[in-house]
């Protein structure tokens, strides 16, 4: 539970932010899940630079038919943003149900985001609202679609000098709902599932159940194709492999799949 | 319950508020860890990542080459003339493998101290444990207490020709036949899975080693400082006289600090290495291979049985996995299994076999309960299988065998001190409506749920312990407490006490009885303990012996204060200490209230000792050591109701309901409190905890992500209530409560949950009943 040793700056601006990571330096947005992980020496990063400096980063408005959140956003904000609420749901009532209050307190979305753990609610929440984020490196700024965020196992398709700047979250997502399996209050997912119904159909994203965010194409197919919720709940985990661990089998898992996706999946329907 | 007001000051009976937690809450405890020694260095420790291994070579060169390294220190370097020593059964019918203070030659678990670095500062000193590098040659492993004693197992301690460690016994001459003429048999094997203690405060201290005068100080968070001092003579070859231990607030200890520890001894010997304090401080994750763990008993239980459910013989076949080597106690917590098998039921038959193994894990020692969660837990799941089997409700088949009288001398030959089983199981009953759960159960039904309720009636044995039964048992350590009373010459207080307290409130409870005894207020009492420099030998806190053992001790010290106050008012009054009464603040003449010296007054006149009756001595102040005649014998019901969700197999508890009976209370709101945190440690076994080895001996439930301690948010709604029975053992009429909870509360929660499931067919569950496995076992038992 001692890290190793590193050096540590706390950004002024963003452009300082930017310089520090393409110097290699790793951003320390919350902590709450990267802090853990260099205690246990899972991680060893030999540079950190902190974010928490930078106002800009924090913040949530309309732009379009967007809603832009910034980065360091906490997960406590994002679960109470009246907007968010109303168009977006599945966003918020992730975020709502992130770890403690200590932990939403101080966690943030872009931090979840680029954290990128299999378990984790906000980028399976993102990928079922079909969201995005925006990226700025000293190179530029550029857009990168949720479906295309996460590549592996805490690994995003984030260049290493890129940092993530903004979260857009599509307003047309308001029926939309979150539900989540875990163990005790403040447990990570076991499985979660996001739901949103939008005009052009239904997305449902699975975290727990992978090594990134899945979108459940087999749910998705039966419902967008008019079929009924008990046909579709019944294809939930087409094309998952979950992992046998201590928090069940593969197929516990799956199943979890369905009840979730039917949970969340109604809720939204009702929304 | 009617609700109890809280005040800032009282004597028995109050419920006052903490006089110790104004400290804790604002952040001003000092525990091992706030203490900053001039010169002081920092420990860690190179731990084996092997659960079995031969070592072949150690290199601490790169380790050693690092600025600011001091030492790396091996078996062969380190200053000590002995291995840990254990308190159980020395010399007697028990193996006790060599555990030396740092491995010697073999590594027998994952965490096991290798070597021991020793630099300016922490992060350092862990960068050089990762520089060091030890050469293992693996060796075969075995981690199952059950696969250890078959034949053919992997050996833990190539010295012996098997894994036993000890075999414990209780068998009456009628058994056989008893069984043999029972009409039914029932039959349940019940694991009562590895736990891990969890103070929030892990474990750490500081060793301190004057070369020039060979007086050694230790700073340490442990429940046991005389003990620890006992034993850092011995295994680090000093005179006990010149040994202090010093216990600053501990932070919580479950009995994981009921012990001592390898490192205890490593940081005093190191320290006399290196010639500068050495503090060493335990990370979680260390804690989780480090410090002991708790439970792990497979039990095969038999009874025969009479029709109506009366329990006419019982036997028990039980394995406890011990870990890699004996600590202080470990030999001996089976025992109080043993002792508790038949719980409060009038069984008078019994074959109870409890075999203990070694095995490639963290050794095994007191927790929570310490061997009793076993007996109740088994003997409880026990009563509503043979319900279950003959078609009787499970509160019949506990009444029907129910002890009624007392004292009670058990098969295993224990006397019961007081009880009332009954009553206190129809006051739950009432306060659960047992009576109104059938029409629950079915307006779960109807929402597609399984609801279940579930009873855990227990006793549990506690105020450790008369000396002689101590002895008899082999172990090499008494049970008797100490307690001196202080008055000074103002009036105040000092009790001191070799009690232990880590989060009990012996302060505030201590103060109490002080005010009610010897009239001294409530505030003007300081209670002090954990220092072995000033205080006589005390036996410390576990058991849930701290009142009835230390709180009598204490109540005889107020009485002889009391009493020399008596001879010193009757000298002063001109009078005969016959003609005096006690007022609860003063002797006076009696029908005379002018005539009085209150207990101030008295103090001052001790302390001045202007005139002083004849064979007195000056000052107010007594000293007891109290050895206990009984043990105590707490007892109550506790009542669970569940509901399962048959989609993810979630159980969530609705209500809890608890009537504890602990004898007289001295503080109500303490005893909830202890009552609140029980229940939640034994939810916690229930649902959550499980320390879990994979076969080759590596530990999958390292860090606080992988074993599952409740969180705030996962407490029920409870119900607690009080039935009163004193105990007769001793003078205040109090039992204990610091366990019960416990104690009782897995039984409960994992009967609720097996009613629930008794439609599907499902007789037992193992714990702990995590989603998974229940909703495996619905779908299992529908297809």
């Amino acid at each position: 539970m001692i890290p190793s040793a590193l050096s540590y700056t706390k950004a002024g601006t963003l452009d300082e932010a930017l310089a520090a990571v393409a110097a290699g330096a790793r951003p320390l947005a919350g902590g709450q899940s990267l802090v853990p992980m260099m205690r246990l020496r899972l991680a060893a990063p030999e540079g950190l630079v902190d974010l928490g400096g930078l106002a800009e980063l924090v913040g949530i408005c309309e732009d379009g038919d967007e809603l832009a959140v910034g980065a360091m956003t906490t997960h406590r904000s994002v679960a109470a943003d009246p907007q968010i609420l109303a168009s977006c749901h599945v966003v918020a009532q992730a975020a709502s149900g992130v770890g403690s209050l200590v932990i939403r307190n101080r966690g943030t979305i872009g931090g979840s985001l680029g954290h990128a753990d299999p378990h984790a609610d906000l980028p399976a929440a993102l990928l079922a609202a079909g969201g995005a984020v925006i990226v700025r490196s000293s190179r530029g700024e550029r857009r990168i679609e949720a479906d295309d965020l996460v590549t592996s196992y805490l690994t995003t398709s984030l260049a290493s000098d890129e940092l993530i700047t903004q979260v857009r979250l599509p307003k047309g997502a308001a029926r939309s709902a979150y539900a989540k399996f875990h163990r005790r209050a403040i447990d990570w997912s076991i499985v979660g599932v996001g739901v949103t119904i939008g005009s052009a159909g239904t997305r449902v994203a699975v975290t727990g159940v992978g090594d990134r965010p899945l979108r459940a194409t087999g749910f998705e197919d039966v419902i967008n194709a008019g079929g009924s919720l008990d046909e579709a709940v019944a294809q939930a985990g087409t094309g998952m492999s979950p992992l046998d661990d201590l928090d069940g089998s593969a197929e516990y898992k799956l199943h979890l799949v369905g009840v979730l996706a039917r949970q969340a999946y109604t809720e939204a329907s009702g929304r | 319950m009617a609700t109890v007001e809280r005040v800032t000051s009282g004597g028995i009976g109050d419920s006052v508020l903490r006089k110790e937690d104004r400290k804790f809450v604002t952040g001003e405890g000092r525990y091992v860890d706030d203490l900053k020694l001039p010169g002081m260095l920092h420990g860690a420790f190179v731990r084996s990542s092997f659960g079995h291994a031969r070592i072949v070579s150690i290199d601490a060169s790169a380790a050693l080459a690092m600025p600011g390294v001091h030492a790396v220190l091996t078996h062969a370097t380190l200053p000590v003339v002995t291995g840990v020593l254990s308190a159980s059964n020395p010399g007697g019918d028990v193996r006790h493998p060599e555990q030396a203070v740092l491995a010697k030659e073999f590594a027998r678990y994952v965490g096991e101290p290798v070597a021991m670095v020793i630099a300016d500062d922490r992060y350092l000193a862990s960068d050089a444990v990762n520089a060091v590098h030890v050469e293992y040659e693996p060796l075969p492993v075995v981690v199952d207490a059950e696969q250890a004693l078959a034949p053919g197992a992997p050996l833990v301690h190539a010295e012996y020709d098997s894994n036993l460690c000890k075999t414990l016994e209780s068998i009456t001459d009628g058994f056989d036949a008893a069984l043999a003429k029972a009409p039914r048999k029932v039959t349940l094997r019940v694991h009562n899975q590895r736990v891990t203690p969890m103070p929030m405060e892990t474990r750490g201290c500081i060793g301190d080693w004057s070369n020039s005068t060979g007086e050694v100080t230790l700073y340490t968070s442990t429940q046991v400082a005389h003990f620890v001092r006992t034993f850092i003579s011995i295994v680090c070859g000093t005179s006990e006289a010149k040994v202090r231990v010093v216990t600053p607030d501990v932070g919580g200890g479950f009995g994981a600090k009921l012990n001592t520890y390898r490192e205890e001894f490593a940081v005093c010997a190191a320290s006399k290495v290196v010639g500068r304090p050495v503090k060493w401080i335990e990370d979680r994750t260390e804690n989780a291979v480090a410090t002991i763990h708790g439970r792990d008993q497979t039990q095969y239980y038999e009874a025969g049985v009479a029709e109506n459910g009366r329990i006419l013989a019982l036997k028990l076949d039980a394995i406890q996995n011990n870990g890699a080597y004996n600590q202080l106690l470990t030999p001996s917590i089976s025992h109080l299994t043993l002792f508790m098998v038949p719980g409060c039921y009038d069984i008078q038959d019994v074959s109870i076999t409890i075999r203990q193994a070694f095995t490639n894990t963290t050794p095994t020692d007191a927790y929570r309960g310490a061997g009793r969660p076993e007996a109740t837990h088994g003997i409880e799941r026990l009563l509503d299988a043979i319900a279950d089997e003959l078609g009787l409700d499970p509160v019949e088949v506990r009444r029907t065998n129910f002890i009624t009288e007392f004292p009670y001398a058990s098969a295993t030959g224990l006397s019961y001190d007081s009880g009332d089983y009954a009553a206190t199981m129809d006051v739950a009953l009432g306060h659960a409506d047992y009576a109104g759960f059938e029409a629950r159960r079915a307006e779960s039904k109807q929402n597609g749920r399984y609801r279940g309720i579930g009873l855990s009636t227990y006793v549990e044995v506690c105020g450790l312990a008369p000396s002689a039964v101590t002895a008899a048992l082999g172990i090499g350590a008494p049970g008797w407490e100490h307690s001196t009373v202080r008055l000074h010459p103002t009036g105040k207080a000092t009790v001191i006490t070799g009690t232990s307290p880590h989060g009990q409130g012996h302060a505030t409870s201590w103060s109490q009885i002080a005010q009610t005894e010897l009239g001294i207020p409530f505030e003007d009492v300081e209670v002090i303990h954990g220092d072995t420099a000033f205080q006589p030998y005390g036996l410390g806190t576990y058991g849930s012996r701290s009142l009835a053992v230390g709180g009598i001790a204490l109540y005889r010290s107020l009485g002889k204060v009391r009493e020399k106050a008596r001879e010193l008012a009757a000298h002063l009054l001109e009078c005969s200490v016959d003609d005096l009464e006690w007022t609860g603040t003063s002797w006076q003449v009696k029908g005379s209230p002018d005539r009085a010296k209150t207990i101030q007054e008295l103090a001052y006149a001790g302390w001045t000792a202007a005139t002083l009756p004849e064979g007195i001595e000056p000052v107010l102040e007594a000293t007891t050591f109290h050895d206990p005649p009984n043990f105590t014998f707490p007892f109550g019901t506790h009542i669970c109701e569940v509901e399962i969700d048959p989609t993810t197999g979630r159980i969530e508890i609705l209500q809890y309901t608890a009537v504890d009976d602990c004898g007289n209370v001295i503080n109500p709101m303490i005893v909830d409190g202890q009552v609140h945190g029980g229940i939640i440690q034994g939810l916690g076994q229930a649902l959550f905890e499980e320390t879990v080895y994979a076969d080759d001996g590596q530990m999958r439930t390292p860090t606080l992500v992988e074993y599952l301690v409740p969180s705030a948010a996962d407490v029920p709604p409870m119900s607690l209530h009080r039935t009163t029975t004193p105990s007769p053992s001793n003078p205040l009429g109090v039992k204990g409560i610091g366990e019960a909870g416990t104690i009782a509360a897995s039984a409960a929660i994992v009967n609720a949950a097996v009613d629930a499931l008794s439609v599907l067919g499902i007789r037992h569950i193992e714990m702990p009943m995590q989603p998974a496995r229940i909703w495996k076992l619905i779908e299992e038992a529908k297809s």
